[in-house]
């Protein structure tokens, strides 16, 4: 009596769940961007592989690679892409131990080796069964000082001024240095507000090699993941833009995006040229126009040059690059990562970008990756 | 005696406050009875603004047969569409596996406690180790499975790893509430049952497991629907998809709270923080709905007899 | 768990003291007869007992033989026995592998583990303590207890004695489910909707308290600070300490609550001299379980608290950011990119998973030692009942 109790009652639970469960037969949706005038689909999808490719790394590519994700499925749809944006260092580290199939990171990888251990080139080689992984720029993220006053349109720093406000030397929003670089404005007396990434993150790194390129003897500290300035720990980009966004009188950096969508106030940067510098896909596109290759032959690396003085030219930009094995793969990851990257590099992909507040790579520099990607094999 | 007959009924009443008492017992017994409805209502307070906030923000997409039927394939935080099925399936496969594996060792483990160790040293020890297990927070038993699972073994991070972490959460809770369950059926019937001759295995899982079904049950739905919340293990033991991915041994799962974590990041778009608050108040609803089905269990198979 | 007629208390000994006639019974069925395994012939005794059907003729085939079932026997204690032993394996082994993965990192720290607030882990020169992790998860955590238990109690006494039940059955069912709504999501709303309206609180306090460090408020209108996530905090515990509260109220014994008023009482003092004593011991102990849920809170800490940077002096303030053990570990686990970092993070989570395990053994401590509800089986403590009131 009490088996079949125990019998009834468990099969009555089990029978509960599974209906939970698999009520529904699950599928994917119909691709929204069909129904829309998008320019998918008529290119590049020459012969498009099937499987399933996963990426890990920079948050800051977020935005844009599942923009192109979607836009690639359209014409691909039997490809399955996985983006896990848990940050560059993390992308590395899972690139190199082969748990996922490329990586993306705010930085290139490091050729000198660090903690008496393998450098993360070298590892990296290893991966790839002894061949070099590639660096390929593919994103361009300017970075925004994003900052919330009231009846503040607009608002002009400069990199000393903007590396004396992160570092905590200039305080209030009425400072004479602030107050110089905006004439005709008035300015609150109200005590700035900081905001920083908590995590670490390549767009720390970033913006501190811009303040520390620009603003001299302003910064103090090393560029780092980690931030050494002043102000509140925020976590990720989304918390920090929040954070900006809640908070009269505050400041940040943030990507370009997160900015807008939060609408906030983004500060125009003098470069030293003469004429502040509005942020732009145009204005960041020429800063890495002026950027000169890090590397030789097909690594693509960049160096920046924070402290241009070029005029138009918006310097704090941050290359987001996938890292991906040039040989090494087995046949069907080679082709399914090809076949993504070609996208992701051409037209098509790039010109997704744009409106999503990414600048798009320049023509010269688009077409060195597609010839990169195009050795992959 | 009067007060007797003038109480007994009234303990819900209030006109029994202020019967003959000396002003400042009354007024101790009014101000008592303000502060803890005083404390009721500050507890309400926030307990429904988040209630609502989840249900008047999530409620809509819920209504929407997408919602429970795709995935978020191709869906990008600015475009409204797709559904939560990647992301429920990967938070009942998850929650299956970690009962697969959870309840047998706790159920058969609070058997140990219960029938075979009571008393001794080593059901101390035991109890003691369970006591510990309860105490581990959640991100340490994530950073635990990672050490063993990609740290050492060097397997991928899959929905696996993510059950075996959460395994190390359930287990306490679903092994003690199934110790009290035992602890609670009377030894008269374990003594009935030996004195028939029943030998005692038989005697446990006849008699004495049975008795205590409904409570166990119980204690295992309730177990599920603390894990099924938990965000840390995934975020470290698994990577977010938003394909269907029903294998959980292979590849990026989806999971209803990563699902919340990645839309959270662009709150200030309207389609993902719609998501956001859709997926809570799915999960929710999940929980609630295994609720349910543990009471019902526990309504279906709980012996009378005491 | 709770029994429908909350007055008789559980005949539970909780204490193997209480545990006296059974196990000689089980020595019988048990030894009774070890030379009889050679009639372990019936092939029904070894499958689990799904056949319901022959299940009378089965014991009497039993009644006949003899105590028989000894392969049965043999297999289910080591199943039981094994699942025992696989726990404390499983314990073993969580805190063998995080002890060997944290030692390599403590060993080359350059400074106090313990006592240091820097935190930079990895390199060629790490340094790492714990020492402002540590206070922000403990005044954190106090402080929403502070919050939350009076208020639960508060609660629990006015669902089980002042509300009425077509009131109280729905509310307390509502606070149950709170319990489910995942950590992330108080996370959120904390952040969006709460944190928000905390700021004039948060000024007001501080200019009334100002003058105590505890309570002096830095420049700028942050509200990622201590004080609020203790709020979310306090929130998110409640439905847990009300629902265990709730219960142990419910189990005054009826006699208890009757004496008090047949003496007279108002309905506060039976509660404040039959209630509360009744149900002091489980009441905190539900405070501990409670602050052991805050203690290792990740996510929604992650969301709402603010960071201190590393050039600023160390703040107590209540006011200021902080961070607290399982927001720091969840925050960098993405950057776990050496084993020394990795080593150093685990080390933090093995100091939480200590002070945690602390707050719960004295949890079951304070309930071993006081629980009337176990300690009052009717058959053999009647003398003891009345004196402990």
């Amino acid at each position: 009596m009490f088996v079949n109790r125990l019998v009834r009652v468990g099969s009555v639970a089990v029978a509960s769940l599974g209906v939970l469960a698999l009520s529904a037969c699950g599928s994917d949706p119909e691709p929204s961007g069909s129904s829309s005038p998008s320019t998918g689909s008529s290119s590049t999808g020459a012969e498009c592989p099937q499987g399933t490719l996963n990426a890990e790394g920079s948050s800051a590519q977020k935005n844009a690679i599942e923009e192109v994700i979607s836009k690639y499925n359209e014409s691909c749809d039997k490809v399955t892409v996985n983006y896990n944006p848990t940050g560059s260092g993390a992308g590395i580290k899972q690139f190199n131990n082969g748990q996922v199939d490329f990586a993306g990171s705010d930085s290139a990888l490091k050729t000198e080796a660090k903690d008496g251990g393998e450098s993360e080139a070298a590892q990296a080689a290893k991966r790839c069964a002894t061949n070099p992984a590639l660096n390929l720029p593919m994103v361009i993220g300017p970075v925004a000082i994003a900052y919330n006053v009231d009846g503040l349109p607009k608002l002009v720093l400069d990199g000393a001024t903007a590396a004396q406000i992160f570092q905590g030397t200039v305080k209030t929003w009425n400072d004479p240095a602030i107050a110089k670089l905006n004439a005709g404005v008035t300015l609150p007396s109200a005590p700035i507000s900081v905001f920083f990434r908590s995590d670490e993150s390549g767009t720390t790194e970033n913006f501190t090699k811009y303040l520390k390129a620009a603003g001299g003897a302003a910064w103090k500290g090393e560029p780092a993941k980690k931030w050494t300035g002043t102000g509140a720990g925020k976590e990720k980009s989304a918390g920090v833009a929040e954070g900006v966004k809640s908070t009269k009188n505050s400041i940040t950096y943030v990507e370009w995006s997160y900015a807008v969508d939060n609408k906030l106030g983004v500060a125009q940067i003098d470069n030293g040229s003469g004429a502040p510098v509005e942020l732009t896909a145009e204005t960041a596109g020429k800063a890495l126009a002026a950027a000169k290759p890090a590397g030789t032959g097909s690594d693509l690396s960049m160096k920046l040059d924070y402290a241009t003085k070029e005029a138009g030219a918006y310097p704090i930009i941050l290359v987001t690059y996938e890292i991906a094995c040039s040989k090494g793969l087995p046949a069907e990851k080679t082709a399914l990562v090809k076949s993504f990257l070609t996208y992701f590099a051409g037209k098509d992909g790039q010109g997704a970008l744009t409106e999503l507040n990414y600048a798009p790579l320049p023509e010269e520099i688009r077409t060195k990756v597609d010839a990169a990607i195009q050795t992959i094999s | 005696m009067t007060a007797i007959v003038e109480n007994k009924p009234a303990y819900d009443g209030k006109e029994l406050d202020l019967s003959g008492k000396s002003g400042a017992r009354a007024f101790k017994n009014v101000l008592a009875t303000v502060l803890i409805v005083a404390a009721f209502v500050i507890a309400l307070i926030p307990l429904i603004w988040i209630l609502w906030t989840v249900v008047s923000k999530g409620y809509h997409l819920l209504l929407s047969a997408d919602w429970w039927s795709q995935s978020q394939r191709g869906v990008t935080v600015r475009r409204e569409g797709g559904g939560a099925y990647h992301a429920i399936m990967g938070t009942l496969i998850m929650a299956l596996i970690t009962a697969v594996i959870a309840v047998p060792i706790a159920v058969l483990g609070a058997v140990y406690l219960v029938e075979y160790g009571k008393g001794t040293k080593a059901a101390r020890a035991v109890s003691f180790m369970v006591d510990i297990l309860t105490g581990v927070p959640s991100i340490v038993a994530a950073l635990f499975i990672y050490a063993v699972w990609i740290t050492i073994f060097g397997f991928n991070r899959v929905g696996f790893a993510v059950s075996l972490a959460l395994v190390l959460l359930m287990l306490p809770v679903v092994l003690r509430s199934t110790e009290e369950m035992l602890k609670l059926v009377p030894d008269e019937l374990r003594e009935a049952s030996y004195a028939l001759g029943v030998p005692k295995w038989k005697t446990i899982l006849k008699v004495v497991v049975p008795t205590a079904f409904g409570g166990i049950v119980t204690g295992v739905m309730l177990g599920l629907a603390r894990v099924m919340g938990e965000t840390a293990p995934l975020l470290i033991l698994v990577g977010y998809s938003k394909n269907i991915n029903l294998n959980p041994f292979d590849g990026f799962m989806g999971a209803l709270p990563t699902m919340i974590n990645q839309d959270r990041t662009e709150l200030a778009l309207q389609p993902a923080a719609d998501r956001v608050w859709s997926a809570a108040l799915t999960l929710i609803l999940l929980v609630l709905a295994l609720n349910l089905l543990a009471r019902l269990v526990a309504r279906f198979s709980t012996i009378k007899s005491k | 768990m709770s029994s429908p007629d909350g007055t008789e208390p559980p005949d539970r000994p909780a204490e193997p003291a209480a545990s006296g006639g059974e196990p000689r019974i089980e020595d019988v069925v048990d030894t009774t007869g070890p030379a009889a395994v050679h009639f372990e012939t019936l092939t029904d005794e070894n499958d689990d007992g799904r056949p319901a059907a022959p299940e009378p003729e089965e014991s009497k085939k039993k009644l006949d033989l003899g105590p028989v079932g000894h392969l049965g026997d043999r297999l289910f204690s080591g199943l039981a026995h094994g699942s025992g032993g696989l726990v404390v394996v499983i314990v073993a082994f969580v805190g063998i592998f995080l002890l060997a993965l944290a030692i390599p990192s403590l060993a080359d720290n350059n400074t106090s583990f313990l006592f240091s607030r820097v935190w930079e882990p990895g390199g060629s020169d790490p340094k790492f303590g714990i020492a402002a992790l540590f206070y922000t998860t403990i005044i954190s955590s106090i402080i929403a207890m502070l919050i939350a238990v009076p208020i639960a109690i508060g609660v629990a006494l006015f669902v089980t004695y002042y509300a009425p039940r077509r009131i109280a059955t729905p509310v307390a069912h509502a606070v149950d489910l709170l319990a489910a709504v995942p950590s992330i999501v108080y996370g959120l709303w904390g952040l969006l909707f709460f944190a928000p309206i905390l700021l004039p609180v948060i000024n007001g306090l501080s200019a009334a308290l100002g003058w105590i460090p505890l309570f002096e408020k830095p420049i700028g209108d942050n509200v990622g600070v201590i004080f609020t996530i203790s709020v979310v905090l306090a929130i998110m515990i409640l439905p847990v300490v009300t629902a265990i509260s709730r219960e142990i109220f419910a189990q005054t014994p009826i006699a208890h609550r009757e004496g008090a008023l047949a003496l007279g009482s108002t309905k506060w003092e039976m509660i404040r001299m039959a209630v509360l004593p009744y149900g002091r011991s489980g009441v905190t102990s539900a405070a501990m379980l409670g602050l052991g849920r805050a203690l290792g809170e990740t996510v929604a800490v992650m969301i709402i608290l603010t960071v201190p940077n590393g050039n600023d002096p160390w703040n107590s303030s209540i006011f200021a950011g902080g961070e607290t053990f399982a927001s720091k570990i969840a925050n960098n686990a993405a950057e776990f990119d050496t084993p020394e970092k990795t080593g150093a993070f685990i080390a933090a989570g093995l100091v939480l998973f200590v002070v945690t395990f602390l707050v719960n053994s004295a949890a079951r401590l304070i309930v071993a030692r006081s629980a009337p509800g176990a300690k009052r089986p009717r058959r053999n403590r009647r003398a003891t009942e009345g004196a402990s009131v």
